[in-house]
């Protein structure tokens, strides 16, 4: 049966929670004063990193473009909470959160891969598009939308075949939701009862279709009743809400009861891309969304001095200042290796 | 030796790899109890079961992605594509995900899988059903391209593709299926990227892939009484081609025809062709290279058009002679 959702979007696309939980409810035990801490760092290294990946690229020090998640951190860090090493992502375009959310990721090898140097993850092969990290079973972003959906058909039933308790997360946006491989993907995991987890992160735009006009339906979740399998919207900015349906959803799929979607309401704060001139959207209705900053919501239920928030800022600029160095010390490509990693 | 007929050949190199090898598994539509549109996996439901014989909804993309996700995580899938016309369904996976996937991510990830499937026409089924597309996959770096001609090949190369540790496009063709021919009982691999001399001449070389290689070998018995003797070249692995026997095959012979089914515009023919041009073999040329391959037409149901959309021995023959004179 799907599961009702405790958030629901207001007329206006706006996330409205049902009730406010009092704060003991708010952290989760088992993450500790230290987990939570660590998790907002993530968050703000995340942050960082993107800033700096647009700060590099208006100083021309990167060429290409890029999808920043700026503002959707909390989606990231608290599904990757929810999981363990040896479970798998599939990632999207806009997925650096994810890549450094996730299990062993280290920002230097991300930011090198970034900055098309030979010590990145793929040896800057991939770019901002197609960081993978293989061997933490980081199975990559993606440059093509939805393109990680029927993969993930394959990774559930390869987990299934080898009878292992692992899941699979599978990562895709509103936009995602409207492709055929979304229908394809997800049915064939319900048939199946693949352990695969479909996170849609319905940032209210694919590109510039706001979400409004691209489904006849209150929330993409209700698309997972027609599949047969739990569907649940939630507010993609409050980290402890993301994990906590996180953690109902892969306990289902570690005991073999299948997948679930989850839809993850958020807010892309920047342009699709480096090219767009966001015509489609007002800036009133960014500065409503920016209110609702995942980082900043977090630090206030962590009840941090606006010093020791700055504090953990600092750490996470810190990091990231010394990825790019790493990244600039890092050696070019070779051009008389371009051939190389066609085939095994 | 043992004849087996081509399908058969196919069925007993996917039942050795499976018995062999855990990670081995089958996906697509109707390979269960219904055993393939086209009986390739026929009875290995019965003898392994659904967890190894996937059946599946009309789901092409996700049969292909199906296959990546699973490769990149430790099994050897075999996939199938009922008809080669649907794997168009398929193409953002193969292209975009299986093809390249390795290369993006630096080297450092593996994608070994099979997409088996079946080109050609001569079945009366139309525009629809009887596509010859191996040519857009062997246009994408990442990919592999096999198209046995015979029951002995297509065992020895199918066993090879599933222990490939890359996405191999294993092409079959629905008249091949019935055909005879020896075929060992034990498991054997043929090399992938090994062309094959099919039969030897000295006066024209012939470059012939899957259902035009019987066509070729019943022309070159037909020009064999009038003194005409065809050297008949196949591939068998289109990319990534080993060239080398083509070329010292045009040297020796000093001409070229190259047959496929496929439309002329843009096909493999094109690709034979450029590579011979480039080669020392075009200092040996004695007259003009033909390529004899499908007309530029969607396949026509009417069965006098049908045929005539694709080459036959008879033009085979006639082109041969025309070369040869």
């Amino acid at each position: 049966m799907a599961t009702r959702s405790k958030v629901s979007a207001s007329a206006n696309g706006q996330p409205r929670a049902s009730k406010k939980p009092a704060r003991a409810d708010l952290i989760p035990t088992e993450w500790g004063e230290a987990g939570a801490i660590e998790r907002l760092r993530k968050m703000m290294l995340i942050r960082a990193f993107e800033e700096k990946a647009e700060e590099l690229f208006s100083l021309g020090r990167v060429h290409g473009t890029m999808h920043l998640s700026i503002g959707q951190e909390a989606s990231a860090v608290g599904a990757a909470s929810a999981l363990r090493v040896g479970d798998y992502l599939l990632n999207t375009h806009r997925g650096h959160g994810h890549c450094l959310a996730w299990f062993g990721s280290d920002e230097k090898l991300m930011m090198a891969e970034f900055m098309g140097k030979e010590s990145g993850y793929c040896r800057g092969r991939g770019g901002s598009m197609h960081i993978a990290n293989v061997d933490a079973n980081n199975l990559g972003a993606n440059g093509i939308v939805a393109g990680g959906l029927p993969i993930s058909v394959g990774v559930g039933l390869s987990i299934k075949q080898r009878a292992t308790d692992q899941v699979c997360l599978s990562v895709f946006g509103d936009g995602g939701a409207n492709t055929g491989a979304f229908h394809e993907s997800v049915n064939m995991a319900s048939i199946w009862q693949l352990p695969v987890i479909y996170l849609c992160e319905n940032n209210q735009y694919a590109m510039s279709m706001p979400m409004k006009k691209a489904f006849n339906i209150p929330q993409v979740s209700d698309r997972a009743k027609g599949y047969g399998i739990p569907g649940v919207t939630v507010d993609g900015n409050d980290i402890v809400a993301v994990y906590r349906v996180f953690q109902d959803a892969v306990a289902r799929a570690r005991a073999g009861q299948g997948p679930t979607l989850i839809e993850a309401l958020t807010y892309r704060w920047r342009g699709h891309s480096k090219s767009d001139k966001q015509a489609y959207r007002t800036r009133d209705e960014v500065k409503e969304w920016q209110a609702q900053d995942p980082i900043r919501r977090f630090g206030r239920v962590l009840k941090l001095s606006d010093a020791e928030f700055d504090g953990h800022r600092v750490w996470a600029d810190q990091r990231i200042n010394e990825a790019v160095a790493f990244s600039e010390a890092s050696a070019e490509p070779k051009i008389d290796q371009i051939l190389e990693g066609i085939f095994a | 030796m043992r004849e087996l007929t081509y399908v058969e050949a196919i069925r007993e190199a996917l039942n050795q790899a499976m018995a062999a090898d855990p990670r081995v598994f089958l996906i697509g539509e109707d390979v269960g109890v219904y055993g393939g549109a086209f009986g390739a996996s026929a009875g290995l439901h019965q003898q392994y079961g659904a967890g190894r014989v996937v059946d599946t909804p009309i789901s092409e993309a996700g049969i292909a992605g199906a296959c990546v996700g699973a490769a990149l995580t430790g099994m050897r899938p075999v996939g199938e594509i009922q008809f080669m016309d649907f794997i168009t369904i398929s193409m953002e996976q193969l292209v975009l995900q299986a093809a390249k996937i390795r290369y993006m991510f630096g080297g450092k990830a593996t994608v070994p899988m099979v997409l088996r499937t079946p080109g050609g026409s001569g079945t009366g089924a139309a525009a629809q059903h009887s596509e010859s597309l191996e040519n857009w996959f062997v246009h994408i770096p990442g990919l592999k391209v096999v198209m046995p001609s015979t029951p002995y090949d297509a065992k020895g190369l199918l066993l090879s593709a599933i222990d490939d540790d890359n996405p191999v496009i294993f092409v079959e063709h629905k008249l091949l299926y019935k055909t005879k021919g020896p075929v060992p009982e034990e498991p054997y691999r043929i090399p992938l990227t090994q062309t094959d001399v099919k039969r030897v001449g000295q006066h024209l070389t012939v470059v012939a892939t899957s259902m035009m290689v019987p066509r070729a070998l019943q022309a070159a018995e037909q020009l064999a009484a009038e003194g005409i003797e065809l050297e008949v070249v196949d591939p068998r692995t289109l990319s990534p081609l080993d060239d080398a026997p083509i070329i010292r095959s045009v040297i020796k012979t000093g001409r070229l025809m190259v047959v496929h089914e496929a439309h002329r515009n843009g096909g493999f023919g094109g690709e034979i062709v450029g590579r011979v041009a480039e080669s020392e073999a075009f200092d040996y040329l004695e007259a003009p290279i033909k390529r004899l391959c499908g007309l530029d037409v969607p396949i026509p149901y009417n069965r006098t058009l049908e045929a005539a959309a694709v080459p036959q021995v008879a033009d085979i023959v006639r082109e041969a002679k025309a070369l040869v004179k």
